[in-house]
């Protein structure tokens, strides 16, 4: 038997107006390269860090919400190494004495059951710029072929680290436990949680401990995860990979390994003894960073109900199913939505349906958010009504519904429009079935002799025959009527 | 009796139909070929600010930037580098009326103590030629001592203000840590380094202060609200006043006896005119050399890693980034500064930070307590700012004999106090000067005081330090 211990580093950008330490834009995605830049943060003699205020807020906020106790005194420090895209030859990080520490987070692993991941601390650090490796096909702006070019847009873009102790046993839960983050980064609206983009970076930290023998292997860093998917990828083939060795008797050598997209599975980075020693010491430019009492009270005042609190409010307050509620609260517009549609309707569970249902599945589809698409609360509640009345037929909502979503039309309109209304004229159904009955007469004695499945049949022709205008329920009972009247 | 060579600028600028200015460049013209003191001369911005300065030409440290300017730190890595951007000291003596018309030699990034160690050479004392000005400030205070420029800015790190001003005859004065703005000033060792004013009175120096000191948003190690400091008249007035000097600098067998000499002549001096004096005991100044020489290279081996030509500077390509920075680094800065950056590195490694530069950080605020003690019982603390007069050029070969001439001057910044070199006097017609001490944050009363010390020393002329005859046209 073997057991998976995992703890994860993640990097996520924060949402700040400038970057951390000059007053840059700090959101830069897509900008043409070497724009978002000045003296500071290229690194130009003689310029100074200055700590943003914004940068300091959003993290505050990031380790209030992940649980952690913030430091009244927290330092900065300087990380020494060479590297084209580090303009300063250091990068700016909390090293010796973090911003927070000691926090945790609950993630739902399914069946109602919670995992305690515990965080060891939250730090403060700028980005680096980004290197982009030119193919020896291409020119570089030097006219050398196959050149390295440096772009410092990215370059002083405040992070937050935050580092997991290692409490995570399988990929699938270090996948969820991600997310989990992602989710409430982007709930208090510190990160976009985008990892395409880079918003949302993800180390993983692997050892297994062989259960029978107590023996344990040495622990594997797996660098550059760049999506949750590989999150859960990547840590499986470790897993495979260390097992592996372990049953075969081989060691598991102390490293950094990175996921690499083309082959899928992961490579060596650097060896142990190919670690740099980054020279840590503390940041002279930068005093100590004070955050007092009534700051963290200020902080704790603009966090929003956090969404686990929320998964267990949707659950009691409307009673929910917990996927019903997991998935409505991992999106902060959606469940906002599906509140303020059951504040008129009172009744959550359909609402709960329309939404996790059709509505995702539409605008995933269409690539797009609730707030892109037309759908407004008033859409749902008319629909509700229109089926209460049974004015529409479920197939007919279901078209309208995506009609609401696509083009923003109130339901009973479009009822209006193209002549939707249920037939709940029994003639018209009468008449529909006595057609069926004449034209396969073969479905009528199978009913009769007994073959009561043969009735869909004859739903199915009504609704044909109606452009699913009519109510199957209705149709279905007058079908029995005839078929076994005659 | 006028004690300022700035208001004595002043009034000759609304006398004069000769812009002041003119008056300067024709002297560096004439001078700067034989003292090595400048390393640019530049036309000045055009329009100069209304202010309390307006009119006056100053000169800068070659580390502190002026956009458009070059500035290359004395050193062949920036010898091509002009500054995008300018430093807020330049800005705000700017916004006063002051111009900028030149840059001054440095020992490269700062390190060195006599400005050999400049790509341009070493600059010349203007008491004797043959001799250092002194540093690493060196060439802002020769510019001064031979009346090339009114007054200049420097660094001061371990004493690059107060040496080359003790060793050229000038006022030199390091403000405490956190009063004037780093921003522009290239970095030598973040924790210690303080711009400050060259000039040839306490006056000035003030004048000085009081354009430059304040909170800057672009350093956030400087102080708040500390502006209004300097916004008081100098008191200079030495009854009743407690000096301490610590026995440990006069039993440093590094002291000349001339200086020595020139110390006690200005102790007695003082104590007759009602100055207390007394010898006390400071047990860690014993340690200071060795501490600044563990904090300042650990500090310099960070700061200068950004030298490694991608972006700027001189740069030497090779076949990897890594062999393409070790070229360029090997090639473009030099010998001390690179003994420094490895000493730094050393001191960092993992291996050792513990024992070397984590210690050094104990020693430092030993060092701090000690003196805070020392300041509930004196007001000041007097030593000689140097323990040398101006050795020849080229004189000296051992980087430690260099290092120990700082033992003096390295406790104000380990410390972050204010510190002034005053001219005393003269030994062998070189010049020797006389250092005050204060508290954090007492820098009026060490002018104060540097004012009074200045009144009673026997080099100075009128209250103005002289400008050697030789250039005295």
């Amino acid at each position: 038997m073997f057991k998976t211990v995992i703890g994860l580093e993640i990097h996520a950008q924060l949402s700040t107006p400038t970057k951390a330490f000059c007053s840059c834009p700090a959101d830069t995605f897509g900008d043409t390269e070497n724009t978002a830049i000045c003296p500071v943060c290229t690194g130009q003699p003689g310029t100074i860090p200055v700590l943003g205020e914004e940068t300091v807020r959003l993290s505050v906020m990031s380790a209030l919400a992940l649980n952690c106790q913030v430091s009244e005194i927290s330092c900065f420090d300087r990380k020494n190494y060479f590297y084209p895209d580090l303009p300063k030859g250091y990068q700016i990080t909390q090293y010796f004495r973090p911003l927070a520490r000691n926090g945790f987070i609950e993630v739902r692993v399914g069946n109602g059951r919670k995992s305690h991941i515990r965080i060891n601390r939250i730090h403060i650090e700028e980005d680096a710029g980004k290197t982009i490796h030119e193919g020896a096909s291409s020119i570089s702006a030097s006219g050398k072929q196959g050149g390295t070019l440096v772009d410092l847009n990215r370059c002083g873009i405040p992070l937050v680290e935050i580092v997991t102790e290692p409490d995570i046993t399988s990929s699938r839960e270090a996948r969820l436990a991600m997310e989990s983050i992602r989710d409430i980064l982007r709930y208090i609206g510190v990160c976009t949680g985008d990892m395409e983009k880079g918003a949302l970076r993800c180390d993983a930290n692997i050892s297994v401990i062989n259960t029978r023998n107590g023996q344990s292997s040495n622990r594997v860093e797996v660098k550059n995860i760049n999506s949750f998917r590989f999150v859960e990828k990547a840590l499986d083939y470790e897993y495979k990979r260390i097992t592996q060795a372990m049953k075969d008797g081989k060691e598991v050598v102390k490293e950094t390994r990175t996921w690499d997209l083309a082959s899928k599975t992961t490579i060596t980075m650097r060896k142990k003894e190919e670690e740099s020693d980054y020279r840590y010491f503390p940041e002279p430019d930068l005093p100590p960073l004070r955050i007092t009492g009534s700051y963290l009270e200020e902080v704790k005042k603009m966090l929003p109900e956090l969404p686990d609190e929320k998964i267990d409010r949707f659950m009691r307050d409307y009673a929910l199913p917990e996927h019903d509620a997991v998935v409505l609260v991992s999106d902060k517009e959606l469940s906002g939505f599906f509140e303020e549609t059951v504040k008129v309707t009172q009744r959550p569970k359909e609402v709960s349906n329309w939404l996790t249902g059709d509505l995702l599945r539409i605008l995933k589809e269409r690539d797009m958010t609730v707030g892109q698409s037309e759908l407004v609360p008033d859409h749902i509640v008319d629909l509700l009504r229109l089926l209460d009345s049974r004015t529409i037929s479920i197939s007919v909502a279901k078209e309208i519904f995506s009609e609401c979503v696509r083009l923003g039309k109130m339901p009973s309109n479009i009822v209006e429009e193209k002549g939707l209304q249920q037939v709940d004229d029994e003639e018209e159904i009468e008449s529909a079935i006595r057609q069926a009955m004449k034209d396969n007469p073969k479905a009528v004695d199978q009913y009769r002799a007994g073959k009561k499945a043969v009735l869909s049949y004859f739903i199915g022709a009504v609704m044909r025959r109606t452009k699913g205008r009519a109510d199957p329920a209705v149709a279905g009972s007058v079908a029995r009527r005839l078929l076994e009247d005659d | 009796m006028d004690k300022s060579v700035l208001k004595k600028s002043l009034e000759e600028l609304t006398r004069s139909e000769l812009p002041l200015e003119s008056f300067y460049r024709e002297r560096i013209s004439r001078f700067n070929g034989e003292i090595n003191a400048f390393t640019e001369v530049r036309e000045a911005n055009t329009d100069c600010h209304e202010g309390p300065l307006k009119g006056i030409p100053f000169a800068a440290k070659d580390n502190i930037h002026s956009r458009g300017f070059r500035t290359s730190c004395g050193s062949r890595m920036l010898k091509k580098y002009y500054s995008p951007y300018s430093a807020t000291v330049i800005d705000r003596l700017g916004r006063a009326g002051a111009c900028l018309i030149g840059k001054t030699n440095m020992d490269e990034f700062a390190m060195g103590s006599s400005t050999e160690n400049s790509c341009y050479g070493a600059s010349r004392n203007p008491w004797d030629t043959r001799r250092i000005s002194g540093g690493s400030s060196g060439g802002s205070a020769a510019a001064v001592s031979a009346g090339l420029i009114p007054f200049a800015l420097g660094s001061d790190t371990g004493g690059s203000i107060r040496q080359p001003a003790a060793l050229c005859g000038i006022v030199g004065f390091k403000p405490s840590y956190g009063l004037v703005s780093r921003y522009g000033l290239t970095a030598f060792a973040s924790s210690l380094d303080q711009i400050g004013p060259l000039s040839r009175s306490v006056k000035d120096a003030l004048d000085v202060m009081r354009v430059i000191a304040g909170r800057d948003p672009k350093d956030a190690t400087t102080v708040g609200a500390e502006r209004e400091l300097f916004d008081h008249n100098l008191e200079p007035d030495l009854s009743g006043k407690k000096l301490a000097v610590p026995k440990e600098v006069l039993e440093y067998e590094g002291l000349d006896g001339r200086v020595y000499g020139s110390f006690m002549d200005m102790i007695e001096r003082i104590r007759q005119e009602g100055g207390i004096v007394d010898e006390v005991s400071v047990p860690s100044i014993k340690h200071v050399v060795a501490v600044y020489y563990l904090i300042a290279p650990a500090e310099a081996s960070s700061n200068l890693a950004r030298y490694e030509g991608t972006r700027y500077g001189f740069s030497e390509l090779s076949s990897s980034y890594l062999r393409s920075v070790g070229i360029t680094r090997d090639m473009g800065l030099g010998e001390e500064v690179k003994r420094r950056i490895l000493l730094g590195t050393f001191t960092l490694s993992s291996a050792y930070y513990d024992a070397y530069y984590s210690k050094a950080l104990k020693v430092r605020r030993i060092l701090d307590s000690e003196l805070s003690a020392l300041f509930g019982d004196y007001d000041f603390l007097v030593n000689p700012t140097c323990p040398v007069i101006a050795p020849k050029v080229g004189e000296i070969t051992d980087p430690l004999v260099f290092y120990l001439m700082d033992i003096y001057t390295i406790a104000a910044n380990l410390s972050g106090l204010p510190s002034i070199s005053i001219p005393a006097q003269p030994a062998d017609n070189m010049p020797v000067g006389f250092q005050i001490t204060g508290p954090r944050m007492k820098d009026m009363d060490v002018l104060s005081t540097g004012a009074a010390v200045e009144a009673i020393s026997p080099f100075l002329k009128d209250g103005i330090a002289p400008i050697p005859e030789r250039w005295d046209e």
